[in-house]
């Protein structure tokens, strides 16, 4: 992994740190996000954050969650989302 | 206390320009939604939408005139029209301080605003047209109906969201029982297919690529539509002794508020809604035979409307017909309640309940008598009309025949 990956990892979590009003310390992998009290509505402003961020486009639709094909349940999987699509703008 | 009739009624909508073309387009199940033709439609994600199309303001309004019609003005004053016409309703000295407007809207005049933004902030100029702020303005659809009609009773415009037309025309059938009018002009009028009405909606990732296809189980969101319709209501006594053509009873309505979140709905507030419309009405739930759903095609409110009918109606609920004419003419938000009154003036004057297009594979959640695909013949008394909106607050109309 690059320092670059890591910038990713920190900056996602910095972004829903304060999505939960929390320290980004606190966050692991395994959290959900739900149960950081980021409800659907948590989710979207986070997804808004994220591609103001990263200059990227999360196809989510609120009424389907799962069709946009990407797991945005925990921090882990969210960090792992936000990469794959940063590296596919690269490619 | 004083019964209210709707004695005319008019509409432009994506369907069609008049309530005979609209039901029509019911009838057959004819979907208005399709591709935008909007400036920078291109940075859209999802560039589609139920627009009236072919609409050409300069062969209903002089150009002095036009200059100070909104789009959304120009809708409620061809909707007006038609409406006072059917009902037979010219200027009359005697009527006017007797006679108002409300209508409900939730944009403004979203067509000004983003013409003016566009001129200040993207074309660096430093005026705007000189009647920005009368087109713009929340009341001017209803203050042009005064206008044109000469009514001096009062009138101002209801916004609450997607019920704004409903809690508009609650509201004036609430006066002509207290005996504060005669006569109002009410309904709901929306133009909000410009760029930046339609990026607002987009933001909050709830608006489908695809269509509006409400209780499907593969559904995927809402799409907005844009027009007008308009009612002419009336005390009965007065409808009776001018001996106008009554089309129907507005026989009950019930106004409530989740009072819990800001954009999800909630079955509760939804179900004390319709209980209290048809409390209201003095009808039982069996009297009800059809219900203009709500049904945006959103998961959140499909599956909470269905269980707030199930709550209203108990037993009842596998005994009335449901649909939601959103999948034709899209969501008109401040304007949809109008427009989706004329659905259910169609069940119960025609006995052609609209079918809800684009259901393909029903939802558990949504297990009821959801009329889809083809328009259904049915002998109907009574329909409810529903409209919960953003802010938890709900507004329901119940309709009888004369």
């Amino acid at each position: 992994m690059t320092d670059r990956t890591d910038d990713i990892e920190r900056t996602v979590i910095a972004i829903l740190a304060r999505q939960a009003v929390r320290d980004a310390a606190d966050l692991v992998p395994e959290d959900q996000l739900e149960a950081l009290g980021i409800d659907s509505m948590g989710l979207v402003e986070t997804i808004f954050a994220v591609e103001e961020t990263f200059d990227v486009s999360v196809p989510f639709n609120a009424n389907a969650p799962e069709a946009g094909g990407m797991d945005l349940t925990t921090v882990g999987s969210v960090v792992e989302a936000v990469r794959g699509l940063v590296s596919s703008k690269a490619a | 206390m004083r019964r209210v009739v709707i004695t005319g009624a008019g509409t432009i909508n994506p369907l069609g320009a008049t309530v005979a073309g609209t039901w029509d387009a019911m009838r057959a199940g004819r979907v208005a939604i399709g591709p935008l033709d909007i400036p920078d439609v291109h940075r859209l994600a999802h560039p589609i939408g139920a627009a009236v199309a072919g609409f050409d303001p300069s062969a209903h309004f002089d150009p002095q005139r036009l200059g100070l019609l909104d789009r959304f003005s120009q809708f409620a004053l061809v909707a007006g029209r038609e409406a006072t016409g059917q009902a037979g309703l010219g200027r009359d000295p005697a009527l006017s301080p007797r006679a108002g407007v409300i209508l409900g809207n939730s944009g403004g005049g979203m067509t000004t605003q983003d013409d003016g933004f566009r001129a200040v902030y993207e074309g660096g100029r430093n005026r705007v047209h000189p009647f920005t702020v009368p087109r713009l303005m929340g009341n001017a659809p209803s203050a042009h109906l005064t206008m044109e009609f000469g009514f001096t009773g009062p009138s101002f415009t209801v916004s609450s969201a997607c019920a704004s037309s409903n809690h508009a025309i609650g509201q004036a059938a609430a006066m002509i029982r207290a005996g504060q009018a005669d006569v109002m002009l009410t309904g709901g009028t929306e133009a909000m297919l410009t760029f930046g009405g339609l990026k607002a909606w987009e933001g909050l990732r709830v608006m489908s690529p695809t269509g509006c296809r409400p209780f499907c189980a593969t559904r995927d969101g809402m799409v907005q539509g844009e027009g007008a319709a308009v009612f002419v209501l009336e005390a009965e006594e007065h409808a009776r002794a001018r001996g106008a053509q009554v089309l129907a009873n507005l026989a009950g309505s019930a106004m409530t508020s989740d009072a819990r979140d800001i954009v999800m709905p909630d079955r509760d507030g939804a179900a004390a809604a319709m209980t209290g419309a048809l409390r209201d009405a003095g009808l039982a739930p069996g009297d009800i035979g059809y219900i203009n759903a709500h049904g945006t095609g959103t998961a959140a409110n499909d599956r909470t409307e269905c269980a707030a009918i199930r709550q209203a109606f108990g037993a009842a609920a596998d005994g009335v017909a449901v649909s939601s004419t959103k999948s034709l003419h899209g969501h008109l938000i401040g304007g949809a309640g109008a427009v989706e009154l004329l659905a259910c003036l169609l069940a119960l004057r025609e006995g052609v309940i609209a079918p809800t297009a684009g259901l393909r594979e029903a939802d558990p959640a949504c297990d009821l008598d959801i009329v889809s695909g083809a328009a259904r013949p049915a002998r109907v008394a009574a329909a409810l009309s529903n409209a919960f909106a953003f802010g938890g607050m709900n507004a329901v109309l119940a309709l009888t025949t004369p």
